[in-house]
C-alpha cells in the first residue's frame, strides 16, 4: 500500500500532465453535475464565471508569472468577441463552433503579436498606460467601422442550435432536454477546462520558467539566455488567445456584442481578478471570478431583502465589492489563493509534521511561496527560475 | 504527502456516486410527450392578488444622473395604484435592476428579471443599446417587453420579428421630421447646425431631419456621451456659419452647449430635441453660474423644443396635477422631475394596458388588448399611440413649443406622423384635450 | 482663423487640465512609486465638499481652501490606513488597492452626493474674452485655471530641485534603506507625499468642476487622458506632466473640432505609442522606467 502510495504520488508530481489531466476530468463530472442541479439563472451566471475566469487564468500568466502589468485585457476580449459575431451574423450559419472559437483566438492573438510587441519594450507604468489606453479606445473602433461592427448598438449573433447527441446525451443523463443557457454554460466550461489545463501545463513547462526567470531578474535571464522580448510577446499571445476564447464565450453567452460591454470596467475587474485570487494561481483566478460574479448579486437581493430602494441597493453593491477589493489586498496580500494556502498549511502543520519526506520529489517550491500546493494548477507559481541548470541552448531554441 | 492525494480522490468517488445517480435516476430515453395540455396561455407570475414585472436602468454610474429617477416615478405610481386596490385586484410589483447602461449588464439582470424573478413583463427597460442586448431574447421567451425607454425605432417597426415589444416615446425620426418640416416652413433662411449625440438617437434624428431640411445644413457635428469637451464641436458649429442648431443631445449637454456657446460668444437660435430639453433641470443647472451671465430660471428662453407629455412646468394640467398627488403621495424625498414624470406617465400606459387586457390577465391576452385598444388609450399622450398588429411603435406625434421660463409656448399643434415619407398632419384625434381617469387610475 | 484660434484655446485649457491631474500623479509617483487611481474619486469627494459649502451660501474661496485641505487630510489618512500596509509589499498590490479605492470613494461620492447632475459656479467669468468685435474661446476662469496649474508645477519643481524636503522625499521613495540611514523619516516623507499629491489632485478636481457639470463619475475621462499626459511627460518630471497634457489637449481638440469626437481614443493611443516607442519612459524620463 506505501509503496502503491510512493508510486501515484511520484507519478503526481512528476508529470504534471498526468495531474492536470485527472483534474480536468474531476472537473468535467463536477461541472456536469452542478449544471444540472443548477437552475438556468444560476447556468447564466455559471457562464459569466467563466468566461471571466478564462479571461483572468490568460491575464495570471501574463502578470503573475510573466510580471506584465495589462490594464486592457478586456479589449483583447473584444476581439475574440467581434470575431465570433461576425462569424455567426445568421442563423444556421453553419460553422462549427469549434472552427468559430479557433478562429476567434486565432484573430486574437494576431492582435496579441503586435501589442505584445509594442509593449515588451515597456514596463511598470508606462505598460499600464499603454494598455489602458487601449482599453478605451479598442471600443470606439466599433463605433468607427459602424457598418461593420454595428456601432454603438453592437452586433446581433445567432447561437447555433444544440447539436442532437448533446441533447440525447443530457437527456439521458438528467432526463430533461438542456436548456439553451445550460448548453451554453457547458461549452463555457468545457473551454475552461482546456484553457485552463493548456496553461497550467504551459506555466509548468520550460516556457513557463522562462517567463518566471524573466519576471524574477532580467539581468540573470539574459544572461542565461533568454530572449527577453521573445519571452514577454510569447506570454503576451498566450495570454491573448485566453482573452479571445473567453471573448467567443462572452459572445456566445451575450448574444449582442457592443462596444459598451467591453469597457475599462471590464479590463480592471480582470485584473482585480487576478491580483485578488492570488497572483500566479489558476486556481485563485477561477474562485475570485466567482466571487466577483456572485457578490454584487448577494448584496443587491440582501438590500432587497431589507427594503432598501433598488438605487441605494446598487450603489450598495459597488460599495461592498470596492471595499472587498481593498480588505482582501490587506488582510491577505498575496491573494485568496495564498490566504487559504496559509490557512490549510496551518491547519495541516501538526499531521504534516509527522513524516519526514512530504516535501516531494519535486523539490517543493523554489521562488514561489512557501506554502505552494501541488494540487492545484496553482503551483504555476513554483515555476520560478529552477531551470538554472538547464541547458541554455536548449532554453534558446525552445522559445515560442 | 496523504495530504495531497485526499483533496482530489474523495471528491471523485463521492462525484462518480452521484453521476451513476443521476444516470440511474435518468430515463434513459424519451418517453414521447410530458402529456401536459395546452393552456390558454402563459400567466407567469399572475397570482389572483399580484402580478410582478420588472426594468433595467442605469442607477449607478455616468448615465444614472437623470434616468435614475425614472424608475423612482414609476414606482410611485404603481404604489398610488396598489394603495388603491391594484388593477383587477392585483397590486403590481416591479422590480427595478441597475445595468450602469452596461449591455452586458443588461443581459445579466433581465436574466435575473426572467429566470429567477420570473417577471410577467419588462415595463420600461431603459436605454437603445442596452436594451438592443435583451429584446430578442425577451421575444423567443414570450416575455411582453413594454414600452421601451428610448426612441430607437427597432421597438415598433418590426412586429413580425419582434411581437412582444412596444416603443412608447415618439420614435427619434418622426421627431427629425417634425422639427426638420418646422424649420423648413417658418424659418427657410435659416442656415443649420446639427449637434448630435455619437449613436442611433442623433443619426435616426438626423435621417428625419434630412427629410427636410437637407439643403438646409450646414455643418454637423457630434460628441461621444462622457466626454464633456465640447468647445472645438461648438467652435466648428460658429465657423461653419450654423445661426440654427438643432440638437440630439442628453440634458446635460444642454447646458454645456449653452456654457460653450457663451464661452465663444456664439447664440444661433437653439432647437433641442425633447430629450434635451428640460427647462427646469438645464435651468436649474445653469442658475448656478454668477455673474448674471445667464439667470437661471430664463435661461433657456426663446429656445425651441418638442413636447409630448405634459411637464413639471405644465401646472395647469390636469395630469401635472396628478402626478403631483401621486408624488406627495409616495412620500419620498426630493422633487417632482420631468424624468419622474415621465416614469409615471409610463406606468400609467402600463396600468391602461393591464385594465385592457381584463381579469383574465396572460402574456398573449396584454399583447392582443395593446394591439387592439392602445390606439385608444386615454393617457397623457398629447398624440395617440400608433399601436397596432403591424406597428408598435409608440406616440406619434408632438408639437413644436417655445421656452419660456420654465414654461413653454406651444407653436404649433399636435402634429403626428410615421416613420418613413409619412405625411406629417394635424392631430385631429382630441387627445390632448384628455384628463386622467377618475382617481387617477384607469379604469 | 477662428475657429482655428478657438479650437487652439479649447486645447490649451483642456491640457491644463489634464496637466493638473497628471501633476497629482507624478507628485505621488515621484514621493512613494505608487500609481494612485483614486486620486480622481478622492478629488470628487473634496470638490463635493466644496460645493455643499458654495451651496450652503458659504465664501467661494473659503470652499476652494476647504477643499484643499480636505484634500491634505484625505491623502494622509488614506496613506496611513491603508497604503502603509503594502509598502514594500508586490508594486501590483498597491495598483490593485488603489483600484479598490476609486471604486469605494466613487461609490462613496454616489451614496453620499448622490448622482443628480449639479453645476459648480466658475472661480470667475463664463464668458469668452473680447478682442474688438469678436469673442475668442477663453475666459477669465481660464486663465485662473491656466495660473494655478502652472503655478503649481512651479512649486513641484522647486520642491524636488531645491528643497532640502523634496530631497528627503525622493530619497524615502527611492531607496528606503538607505534613506533611512542618512535619518530620512521614511513614513512622514510617504505620508507627506500622498497628503500633498491629494492636494494637486483636489486642485485638479475644483479646476475641472468650476463653470461644469459635476456628478459622481465627472472625473472619469480625465483618469484616463491624466494618466495618459503623465506617462507621455516621464512620470518623473512636473513639467513633462504639463508638456504631455497641452500634447494631448491640443491633439485631442483638433480631432473634436475638425475630424471627429469618436476618434479622440484612438488618437491618444496613437499619441502614446509613438512616444514610448521613441522613449520607453516618457518624454522628460530621466532614467529609465521602473516596474510596477
Amino acid at each position: 500500500m506505501s509503496t502503491l502510495t510512493t508510486r501515484v504520488r511520484a507519478s503526481w508530481s512528476s508529470y504534471p500532465l498526468v495531474r492536470h489531466l485527472v483534474t480536468a476530468a474531476i472537473a468535467l463530472v463536477v461541472v456536469i453535475v452542478v449544471l444540472t442541479a443548477a437552475s438556468d439563472f444560476q447556468a447564466t451566471k455559471l457562464t459569466e464565471m467563466a468566461y471571466i475566469a478564462i479571461a483572468a487564468g490568460g491575464l495570471t500568466l501574463l502578470t503573475g508569472l510573466n510580471g506584465q502589468i495589462s490594464l486592457g485585457h478586456g479589449a483583447l476580449m473584444a476581439f475574440g468577441a467581434y470575431t465570433t459575431a461576425l462569424l455567426y451574423d445568421e442563423r444556421d450559419a453553419g460553422l462549427p463552433l469549434v472552427l468559430v472559437v479557433l478562429i476567434a483566438v486565432a484573430v486574437t492573438v494576431a492582435v496579441g503579436v503586435l501589442i505584445g510587441i509594442a509593449a515588451a519594450r515597456l514596463h511598470g507604468p508606462y505598460l499600464a498606460g499603454a494598455t489602458l489606453t487601449l482599453a478605451i479606445a479598442v471600443p470606439g473602433l466599433g463605433n468607427q467601422f459602424k457598418d461593420t461592427l454595428g456601432g454603438d448598438q453592437g452586433l446581433r449573433l445567432f447561437v447555433p442550435e444544440i447539436p442532437q447527441w448533446a441533447t440525447d446525451t443530457a437527456y439521458y443523463l438528467t432526463g430533461s432536454d438542456p436548456s439553451r443557457s445550460k448548453y451554453v454554460a457547458f461549452l463555457a466550461w468545457v473551454t475552461l477546462i482546456i484553457v485552463f489545463i493548456l496553461l497550467a501545463n504551459l506555466a509548468s513547462s520550460r516556457v513557463g520558467r522562462r517567463w518566471a526567470a524573466v519576471r524574477d531578474d532580467e539581468v540573470a535571464a539574459e544572461i542565461a539566455g533568454i530572449d527577453l522580448t521573445r519571452a514577454r510577446v510569447s506570454a503576451f499571445v498566450v495570454s491573448a488567445a485566453a482573452a479571445g476564447a473567453a471573448g467567443a464565450m462572452f459572445a456566445l453567452a451575450q448574444r449582442t456584442v457592443s462596444p459598451l460591454g467591453f469597457s475599462l470596467n471590464l479590463s480592471l475587474t480582470l485584473l482585480a481578478i487576478v491580483v485578488l485570487g492570488g497572483l500566479g494561481s489558476l486556481t485563485g483566478a477561477i474562485l475570485l471570478s466567482g466571487v466577483l460574479v456572485f457578490l454584487p448579486q448577494f448584496v443587491q437581493d440582501l438590500g432587497a431583502g431589507a427594503n432598501i430602494d433598488a438605487t441605494r441597493a446598487s450603489q450598495m453593491a459597488t460599495l461592498v465589492f470596492g471595499l472587498t477589493m481593498v480588505l482582501v489586498i490587506l488582510l491577505a496580500p498575496r491573494g485568496l489563493a495564498g490566504g487559504l494556502r496559509t490557512l490549510r498549511a496551518k491547519l495541516t502543520s501538526a499531521t504534516s509534521s509527522r513524516g519526514g519526506s512530504h516535501a516531494g520529489p519535486s523539490g517543493g517550491s523554489s521562488g514561489g511561496s512557501a506554502d505552494s500546493d501541488p494540487d492545484s494548477p496553482s503551483s504555476t507559481e513554483t515555476a520560478a527560475p529552477r531551470g538554472n541548470s538547464s541547458d541554455p541552448t536548449i532554453t534558446k531554441k525552445g522559445t515560442s | 504527502m496523504k495530504r495531497h492525494l485526499r483533496g482530489p480522490k474523495a471528491p471523485v468517488v463521492g462525484l462518480l456516486a452521484a453521476t451513476l445517480v443521476l444516470a440511474g435516476c435518468g430515463s434513459g430515453g424519451r418517453d414521447g410527450d410530458d402529456g401536459e395540455g395546452e393552456v390558454a396561455g402563459d400567466t407567469t407570475s399572475v397570482t389572483d392578488d399580484s402580478i410582478t414585472i420588472g426594468g433595467h436602468y442605469p442607477l449607478t454610474g455616468v448615465a444614472a444622473p437623470g434616468y435614475s429617477e425614472i424608475p423612482v416615478g414609476a414606482q410611485a405610481y404603481y404604489d398610488f395604484v396598489n394603495d388603491n386596490g391594484g388593477v383587477n385586484g392585483r397590486t403590481i410589483d416591479f422590480i427595478v435592476k441597475d445595468d450602469a447602461y452596461d449591455p452586458s449588464k443588461t443581459t445579466a439582470v433581465t436574466d435575473d428579471l426572467v429566470l429567477r424573478e420570473e417577471i410577467f413583463a419588462m415595463v420600461g427597460g431603459l436605454g437603445t443599446p442596452t436594451h438592443r442586448a435583451v429584446v430578442d431574447d425577451l421575444n423567443a421567451e414570450g416575455v411582453p417587453d413594454l414600452f421601451v425607454s428610448s426612441g430607437s425605432l427597432q421597438w415598433g417597426d418590426d412586429v413580425a420579428n419582434r411581437p412582444t415589444t412596444f416603443g412608447w416615446q415618439p420614435d427619434y425620426e418622426i421627431e427629425g421630421k417634425i422639427i426638420g418640416q418646422y424649420i423648413a416652413e417658418n424659418l427657410p433662411d435659416a442656415k443649420v447646425g446639427l449637434f448630435l449625440q455619437d449613436d442611433d438617437f442623433g443619426t435616426d434624428g438626423e435621417s428625419g431631419v434630412r427629410q427636410f431640411l437637407e439643403d438646409q445644413i450646414v455643418s454637423v457635428q457630434r460628441y461621444t456621451s462622457g466626454n464633456t469637451e465640447i468647445g472645438p464641436q461648438i467652435a466648428a458649429l460658429q465657423a461653419d456659419g450654423a445661426d440654427l442648431v438643432i440638437g440630439f443631445n442628453t440634458p446635460a449637454y444642454t447646458a454645456l452647449t449653452q456654457l460653450n456657446g457663451l464661452g465663444l460668444g456664439y447664440s444661433p437660435q437653439w432647437f433641442y430635441s425633447n430629450v434635451g430639453s428640460d427647462p427646469t433641470l438645464v435651468g436649474g443647472l445653469l442658475a448656478n453660474f454668477s455673474e448674471g451671465a445667464v439667470d437661471g430660471a430664463g435661461a433657456l428662453d426663446g429656445v425651441l423644443t418638442t413636447e409630448y407629455i405634459p411637464a413639471v412646468a405644465d401646472t395647469d394640467s390636469e395630469w401635472t396635477k396628478l402626478w403631483n398627488e401621486v408624488w406627495d403621495a409616495s412620500g419620498e424625498d426630493g422633487e417632482l422631475t420631468n424624468f419622474k414624470i415621465y416614469g409615471m406617465s409610463q406606468a400609467y400606459t402600463f396600468v391602461q394596458a393591464l385594465v385592457a387586457a381584463g381579469e383574465d390577465l396572460t402574456r398573449e391576452g396584454l399583447i392582443e388588448a395593446i394591439e387592439e385598444q392602445g390606439g385608444d388609450f386615454a393617457g397623457p399622450n398629447l398624440a395617440p399611440y400608433r399601436y397596432s398588429a403591424d406597428s408598435h411603435l409608440g406616440i406619434s406625434g408632438m408639437r413644436v413649443a417655445e421656452l419660456k421660463g420654465v414654461a413653454s409656448t406651444p407653436l404649433t399643434p399636435v402634429l403626428v406622423t410615421d416613420i418613413g415619407d409619412a405625411e406629417i398632419v394635424e392631430d385631429t384625434s382630441g387627445q390632448d384635450e384628455d384628463g386622467p381617469a377618475e382617481g387617477g387610475i384607469p379604469q | 482663423m477662428l475657429q482655428f484660434t478657438n479650437t487652439a484655446l479649447a486645447g490649451l485649457v483642456l491640457g491644463m487640465i489634464f496637466a493638473a491631474f497628471a501633476l497629482a500623479l507624478v507628485l505621488i509617483w515621484r514621493s512613494t512609486r505608487i500609481l494612485n487611481f483614486a486620486q480622481a474619486p478622492m478629488a470628487v469627494l473634496t470638490t463635493y465638499i466644496a460645493l455643499v459649502m458654495i451651496e450652503d451660501g458659504q465664501s467661494y474661496w473659503l470652499a476652494f481652501v476647504v477643499a484643499l485641505l480636505c484634500g491634505l487630510v484625505l491623502g494622509a489618512v488614506v496613506e496611513r490606513v491603508v497604503i502603509r500596509p503594502v509598502e514594500g509589499k508586490p508594486d501590483i498590490n498597491a495598483v490593485i488597492l488603489t483600484l479598490g479605492l476609486f471604486i469605494v470613494f466613487k461609490s462613496a461620492a454616489e451614496v453620499i452626493f448622490g448622482t443628480k447632475l449639479r453645476t459648480y459656479p466658475p472661480s470667475f467669468g463664463v464668458r469668452g474674452l473680447s478682442v474688438g468685435d469678436t469673442t475668442i474661446g477663453i475666459t477669465t476662469s481660464d486663465f485662473f485655471t491656466i495660473g494655478a496649474v502652472l503655478a503649481t508645477m512651479a512649486v513641484l519643481v522647486a520642491l524636488f530641485r531645491f528643497t532640502d524636503l523634496g530631497l528627503k522625499m525622493r530619497a524615502a521613495a527611492n531607496n528606503q534603506e538607505v534613506a533611512k540611514l542618512l535619518g530620512v523619516k521614511v513614513g512622514a516623507m510617504l505620508t507627506l507625499g500622498w497628503a500633498l499629491a491629494a492636494v494637486v489632485g483636489s486642485l485638479s478636481g475644483l479646476l475641472i468642476a468650476s463653470g461644469g457639470l459635476v456628478q459622481p463619475s465627472y472625473m472619469d475621462s480625465i483618469v484616463v487622458f491624466g494618466f495618459i499626459a503623465a506617462v507621455i511627460g516621464g512620470l518623473e518630471s512636473p513639467v513633462g506632466a504639463v508638456v504631455g497634457g497641452l500634447l494631448l489637449g491640443f491633439s485631442l481638440s483638433f480631432v473634436s473640432g475638425y475630424i471627429g469626437a469618436q476618434l479622440v481614443a484612438l488618437v491618444a493611443l496613437g499619441i502614446l505609442m509613438l512616444v514610448l516607442t521613441f522613449r520607453p519612459g516618457g518624454l522628460f524620463a530621466a532614467t529609465q522606467g521602473r516596474r510596477v
